[in-house]
């Protein structure tokens, strides 16, 4: 507990941006309690209704109340974006691992995969994926993993690269542990402080990227509440009820930054040097 | 770089091209959908199946899909990328028509967010920690943050739809029809080269050149325009290079907000409508002219860098 109160006072700043990280993950959580409506249940005579008392964010072309939209939407866009950071992570660090430590062939497959992700503008390759397999949020979080882990992979090899050849490893191999074992107790906890910050920066941008599929009709489907369909709903109707495409918005914007201060701050407390 | 590394760069853009052209390639493949029928449903009629059957084995969809690969990689070594299925034109002239577009809309949007960060960026670096500063640094915050398709649409609403000023549908041509998707993209971009800049700045302000050029007396501003500037642009070339490559690729978000007329609008509809030669042929273009472009970048360090051709 002593131990935790010298925490939050020598890091206030990421104390502060991680209470509101957790506050909008509780958002997210509880939203069946917060929202007023059922963000599905549609009501025709209603419809495209600007903001007020009853409606806080006005109401959608089908006459769903918007601000529960807003406020469920953070289930969609807050899973999906974890989720794919959680994936991109495990797979980019693993491989990265596997090539740093191994070298040779498997390293050399890896890496000539990651090149060619490199020398490529993602979001083009992302947008085909997705629209080729199918517009789902599922299909969407594989397009961008897959164009999006081999940062992870590149940042773990070069720092395996970076301890490989010290005494320590060798005098563990010669006195015979297991690879396995090796990889885990040696490499692993090498590579992951830069590679946590990484990925709470890559949150925001994330999610970002997700809601724009969804915005381009590639990624989540209606009715779900997502906030870049909502957008791409609400884009239709613009000249008549602008509220429909400001407050999902407003709301991407502002858990972006929440994620973004907590990426950044993560990255003081961590002392970690930009790479 | 010298020629032997250049040798080894283009080996390695044929290598990647190779490997992009065979992903996309077997991805339409095990795509779900029948070309075929699409291709026929496109043209608001439905053939028997012994047609359909006909046209499956004239087009060579029956072939075993290394044969399909090989001979459309043949095509396209040969300049022809397919027929688009939707509206029966060759793939190459739909892409030629919509480049033009597409490079006008990255070079304005490059100009005006170059326009905006190189002078916030010196301005946030010289007057470091001051209200200056934190006030530039807060608004590149919300830059990044901010979706850019959000940004087109609430540029749409109030220049456009409130205000009247410039049109909300950009087909055509004219520099009107540029200007809000151009605007909408520099936002992004301008906020993460404002912070660029202002590091590279601060980089370089820390140098003994400078330290030294003080010391003698040197006007403040002849130190930062005649020196530091110049030393400060260098790394921005590179990721001009590479947001030139992502702008002609990753402008479809925004194309499509503006009905632009650009090659990614064209990529969202092959995407949405099956299109799959117009799909590869997209792809394949793109990831040519982004590495043409990065090797461009890296060859203009030998023109514009006297150190790099000395190492040599």
């Amino acid at each position: 507990m002593q131990g935790f109160v010298t925490f939050i006072k020598k890091n206030k700043q990421f104390t502060v941006f991680a209470i509101l990280a957790i506050l909008v993950i509780l958002v997210a959580v509880l939203a069946p309690v917060i929202a007023p409506q059922d963000p599905y249940a549609s009501e025709l005579k209603n419809a495209l209704q600007a903001p007020s008392s009853e409606h806080w964010f006005g109401t959608d072309k089908l006459g769903r109340d918007i601000f529960s939209r807003v406020i469920y939407g953070a289930r969609t866009s807050l899973t999906s974006a974890l989720l794919l950071v959680v994936i991109i992570f495990v797979l980019g660090t693993l491989l990265g691992i596997l090539a740093g430590y191994f070298g040779g062939w498997v390293d050399m497959v890896i890496m000539r995969i990651s090149d060619m992700m490199v020398s490529f503008p993602g979001m083009v390759l992302a947008i085909a994926v997705a629209g080729i397999l199918g517009a789902s949020t599922k299909n969407a979080v594989i397009a961008i993993a897959a164009v999006s882990w081999t940062k992870y992979a590149r940042l773990a090899r070069s720092l395996v690269l970076k301890i490989r050849h010290k005494d320590y490893v060798y005098a563990a191999v010669v006195t015979g542990s297991k690879t396995g074992y090796i990889l885990y107790k040696y490499m692993l906890p090498n590579v992951m402080t830069t590679l946590i910050v990484t990925a709470a920066t890559d949150i925001g941008s994330m999610m970002l990227e997700l809601a724009g599929l969804s915005f381009l009709g590639f990624g989540a489907q209606a009715p779900t509440a997502e906030w870049g369909l909502m957008l791409n709903e609400g884009r239709a109707y613009m000249q008549y009820a602008p509220w429909m495409m400001l407050y999902p918005g407003l709301a991407i914007l502002i858990v972006v930054v929440v994620f973004n201060l907590l990426g950044d701050s993560l990255r003081d407390v961590l002392d970690v040097r930009d790479e | 770089m010298n020629a032997k590394q250049l040798g080894k760069r283009l080996l390695q853009i044929v290598v990647v091209l190779i490997g992009i052209s065979f992903f996309t390639f077997i991805l339409t493949y095990l795509a779900p959908g029948d070309p075929v029928r699409i291709m026929y449903s496109a043209s608001g009629t439905i053939p028997s199946e012994e047609v359909l059957d006909a046209t499956r084995e004239e087009m060579g969809l029956n072939d075993p899909v290394l044969v399909q690969y090989g001979r459309w990689l043949s095509g396209c070594l040969h300049g022809d990328f397919g027929t688009s299925y939707s509206n029966h034109k060759p793939v190459v002239q739909l892409l030629l028509a919509r480049l033009w577009p597409t490079i006008k809309l990255a070079l304005t949007s490059l100009v005006i967010m170059l326009a905006i960060s190189v002078p916030f960026g010196m301005l946030a670096a010289v007057y470091k920690n001051s209200p200056i500063d934190y006030l530039v640094r807060g608004f590149t915050f919300l830059g990044v943050s901010m979706p850019n398709f959000w940004v087109g649409l609430l540029l749409l609403y109030y220049v456009a739809l409130q205000w009247g000023l410039l049109p909300v549908v950009s087909t055509g041509s004219g520099f009107k029809k540029v200007i809000l998707p151009a605007i909408t993209l520099a936002f992004a971009m301008a906020a993460k080269y404002t912070r660029q800049v202002r590091t590279a700045v601060l980089e370089e302000l820390n140098q003994d050149y400078v330290t030294g050029a003080r010391a003698r007396g040197i006007k403040e501003s002849v130190i930062l325009w005649k020196h530091v500037f110049p030393n400060a642009l260098l790394p921005l070339i590179t990721m001009l290079g590479l947001s030139l490559g992502s702008l002609l690729g990753g402008t479809a978000v925004v194309e499509v907000i503006f009905t632009y007329q650009g090659l990614g609008n064209l990529a969202v509809s092959a995407i949405t409508s099956y299109d799959y030669p117009l799909i590869q042929g997209y792809v394949l273009w793109i990831a040519l002219i982004y590495m043409v472009i990065n090797l461009l970048v890296d060859l203009s360090y030998n023109l514009i860098d006297p150190r790099m051709r000395e190492k040599r």
